[in-house]
Order: structure tokens, then C-alpha cells, then sequence
């Protein structure tokens, strides 16, 4: 059954215009259809879907605390298997980068290793948004944020690195790990279809463009983000039980975009373009990833 | 108000009765006879404020696509971000300032 054309994800939410995060909802609810449950940790998705006493979700959807979706994802599976309901029930869990990367870890790595039969999305805006743009591991080398302060002492915003949440995931050895960007909707689509066909751990890590902490116009949310894949900044591809030899680049960009395409339109990079070598080791960890993946793909 | 036990919600996709269209600086228009009916406005609208309707009652850029759906905005739901202006591969959808 297509469920393209129903709309689970209901407007009236409180997202800012412009937000990413409710396009990769609507879209993930179309491909997993009406046998869902949602499993959601706090954060701006959770916040702007459900201003009391109303909701946005026309599926079952549960909210946790900041820390703990992935367990409760756990127990819903745990739960259905028990009272024997387990079949064709799809549990997807959406998480930010701060609840997933950060304090949200442990429980979700618990729930690779024990083999849950989950779906697990994290929406990446790149830092704590709900809470005014704090930076968080996810945050990119280089980015203002409101905790990473730029001035004349501090030039550069966040000086450490991105954690790379998805090649951590492949790590666990789960049967299937992703990259995923919505302004590239066929892959994406197919990403959530292969995962949901897939039994045990799934975890897929989509860009999510924040016009509010990003800070550019937003009516560019979605040709930012595909900036970010042309430019192999958020390059897409999946890889199957660990394997690591075997990844799969979803999108060859033919010649890969400068970054400073994609940097130049947000304003939490413009302090970058007073630090031109700062963009060159931009340019160079992206080179450093492609040299080595591109050849095994 | 009264809270709910669990301050549960019961009423699905209840944020539809809080219309969000007075956030709009700006107005999308769809010029349908611009509109090749690809759909990709529908596809990236966040809210979604976009609906699928029945085609055969709109202008048409091209007679062959009479039968295909149309994009319709919901401007009681639109907040005005101007990613279906952006996004929209034949500049069919203008963009014009709110003005009371
Ligand atoms: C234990 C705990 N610490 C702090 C908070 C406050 N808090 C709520 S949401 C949030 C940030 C969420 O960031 P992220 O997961 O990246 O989601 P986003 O809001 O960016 O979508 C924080 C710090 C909390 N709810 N619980
Ligand atoms: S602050 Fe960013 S992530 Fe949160 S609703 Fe606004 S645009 Fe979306
Ligand atoms: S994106 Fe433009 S051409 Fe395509 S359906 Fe929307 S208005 Fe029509
Ligand atoms: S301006 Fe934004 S909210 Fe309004 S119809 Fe276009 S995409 Fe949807
Ligand atoms: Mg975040």
C-alpha cells in the first residue's frame, strides 16, 4: 500500500518557517504508513508538535526525555513482542543531534547491541536548538553557535570536530546504517524503505537545515542542504552489518562543489571568510573522507 | 484548562485547528499557467500548507497535463517561507508582500 498521498503530520505546528525537520517527518510518516509508532526524545521537533492540548502526530506517538528514546523504543518493542502484536508494527524513533549524538548515546548504543527491531532517525540541525543554539558533538568544525562564541580572541566558533554519529553506528555492526537528505527525496525515500524491509537496529542520520541557528533566509532550506551533498560536505551512502569495505555512496556528485558554496549563504560560517586557510582545512578533511571512501564504493 | 491524566492528547493531528497563516510576510502565488505540475513544491512544503487537488478545473501550461493533480495552497496554514518559490523549477509560483 502507497501512502504518499495521506498526510500524518498534521500543520498548525509551531516549527519556524522554513524548518527542516517537518519534511523529513511528513516523509518518513508517508513511506512507514499508518502501522507506526512514533517514539520522539525532547527537542524542537518534539517541542513545536505538540503545544498542549493539542498535537500535530495522527499516529501513535510517545514523548521521552532528552536522554532516553532509544530505551523507550526498546520497551515498545519488548512490549509488543510479549503480547504477541509485534508483527508489521513499525517503531520509529526521531531524535536531534543533541538527544542522539550527545546524552542520548548510551541508550542508543544499548539498543544496537540488543538487537531491537527499531527504526532510529536523527534529524541533524547541528546543535541544541531548542534551547538557543547550543553547540553540541554534531556541531560542524568551524560553526557559531551561541556557546561557541566568535570574537577577536576565538576566531573560529566550534573548534572541534563533527562526530561522526553514522560511521559510529555502522561500527555497532546493525543490519543497516544511512545518510539521508531530503532535498534529495528519491534517495531518502528509498533509504526509509529499506530500512523499515530491514529486522533489527536501523539507523539513519538526515541533515536538517535550522533557518533560525543556521541563520539564512528561509526559503533556502532545502537548496542549502543539497549544497551540502553536492558540495561531499554530507555525503550520502549506506552501509549493511559493519562492513565498512562494502559502503555504498548513494550520490556521486560528478565534480564536487568548493565547500565555501555551501559555508558562504549561513551565517554561523561568515566569520570563516576572514580565516581563509580555516576554509581550506574545511576543504581538506572533506577531501581526506572521499579519498578514503570513494575508491571502496 | 484542565489537564489530561498523563497530560495525554487524544484528538490526532489536532494542531490543525491552530491555524498558523497570520505568521505570512509574504504571499506564494501559483501561476498555474507556469505550473507543469511536477509536484516539487508539494514535496518540500514543511507545514505541509500544499494540497493535491483534481486538475482539470485549472489553467494548464501544457493541455497534456490536464489530468494530472495540481498544488493548492492552504494560506490558512502557509507561513510564508518561500521554499516552493525557491524550489519551483519554472518560477511559476510569485512571491508577494502581505499588506492589510
Ligand atoms: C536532561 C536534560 N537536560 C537538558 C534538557 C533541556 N533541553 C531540552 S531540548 C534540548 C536540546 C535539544 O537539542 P537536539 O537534541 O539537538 O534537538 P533540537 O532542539 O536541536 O532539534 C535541551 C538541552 C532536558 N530536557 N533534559
Ligand atoms: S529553531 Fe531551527 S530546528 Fe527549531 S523549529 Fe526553528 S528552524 Fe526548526
Ligand atoms: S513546483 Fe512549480 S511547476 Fe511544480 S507543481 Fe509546484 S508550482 Fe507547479
Ligand atoms: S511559502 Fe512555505 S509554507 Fe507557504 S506554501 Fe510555500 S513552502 Fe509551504
Ligand atoms: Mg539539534
Amino acid at each position: 500500500m502507497n501512502y504518499e498521498d495521506m498526510e500524518f503530520f498534521a500543520p498548525g505546528h509551531r516549527a519556524c518557517a522554513g524548518c527542516a525537520a517537518p519534511i523529513i517527518v511528513k516523509w518518513v510518516l508517508k513511506i512507514s504508513g499508518p502501522k507506526t509508532i512514533v517514539v520522539n526524545a525532547t527537542g524542537c521537533l518534539e517541542v513545536f508538535s505538540t503545544p498542549y492540548p493539542h498535537t500535530s502526530w495522527r499516529l501513535p506517538w510517545i514523548h521521552t526525555a532528552f536522554e532516553n528514546a532509544a530505551a523507550t523504543a526498546s520497551g515498545i518493542d519488548a512490549a509488543l513482542k510479549a503480547i504477541g502484536k509485534r508483527d508489521d508494527v513499525n517503531i520509529v524513533v526521531f531524535g536531534g543531534d543533541g538527544g542522539t549524538s550527545d546524552i542520548g548515546f548510551q541508550s542508543l548504543s544499548g539498543m544496537a547491541e540488543r538487537g531491537h527491531n527499531i527504526l532510529y532517525i536523527m534529524y541533524d540541525n547541528e546543535a541544541y536548538m531548542n534551547t538557543g543554539i547550543q553547540r553540541s558533538s554534531s556541531t560542524p568544525f568551524g560553526a557559531w553557535t551561541s556557546t561557541t562564541q566568535v570574537g577577536p580572541s576565538r576566531p573560529l566558533g566550534k573548534e572541534e570536530f563533527k562526530k561522526p554519529i553514522a560511521e559510529i553506528m555502522a561500527a555497532h555492526k546493525i543490519p543497516y546504517v544511512a545518510t539521508a537528505n531530503p532535498a534529495f527525496l528519491p534517495d531518502f525515500k528509498a533509504k526509509i524503505q529499506k530500512a523499515l524491509s530491514i529486522k533489527g537496529p536501523k539507523f539513519i542520520h538526515t541533515i536538517s537545515s535550522c533557518t533560525t541557528g543556521w541563520r539564512h533566509d528561509p526559503s533556502k532550506t532545502i537548496e542549502i542542504m543539497r549544497l551540502a551533498t553536492e558540495t561531499g560536505i554530507f555525503p550520502l551512502w549506506e552501509i549493511e552489518n559493519g562492513d565498512f569495505s562494502k559502503i555504498k555512496i548513494t550520490y556521486m556528485p560528478k565534480q564536487r562543489k568548493p565547500v565555501e558554496e555551501y559555508l558562504k549563504p549561513q551565517g554561523r560560517f561568515r566569520h570563516l571568510f576572514n580565516e581563509p586557510e580555516k576554509i581550506k582545512e574545511i576543504q581538506k578533511m572533506v577531501d581526506e573522507w572521499w579519498a578514503k571512501f570513494e575508491t571502496k564504493s | 484548562m484542565k489537564i489530561s491524566r498523563g497530560a495525554t492528547i487524544t484528538e490526532p493531528g489536532s494542531t490543525s485547528l491552530e491555524e498558523t497563516g497570520s505568521w505570512r510576510t509574504f504571499r506564494p502565488v501559483i501561476r498555474y499557467e507556469k505550473c507543469i505540475r511536477c509536484m516539487i513544491c508539494w514535496n518540500f512544503c514543511p507545514e505541509p500548507a500544499i494540497e493535491k487537488k483534481e486538475g482539470e478545473n485549472y489553467p494548464v501550461a501544457n493541455p497534456k497535463l490536464i489530468k494530472m493533480p495540481v498544488p493548492v495552497i492552504n494560506y490558512n496554514f502557509c507561513k510564508g517561507c518561500g521554499i516552493c518559490v525557491n524550489e519551483c523549477p519554472t518560477k511559476a509560483i510569485d512571491f508577494i508582500r502581505e499588506e492589510k
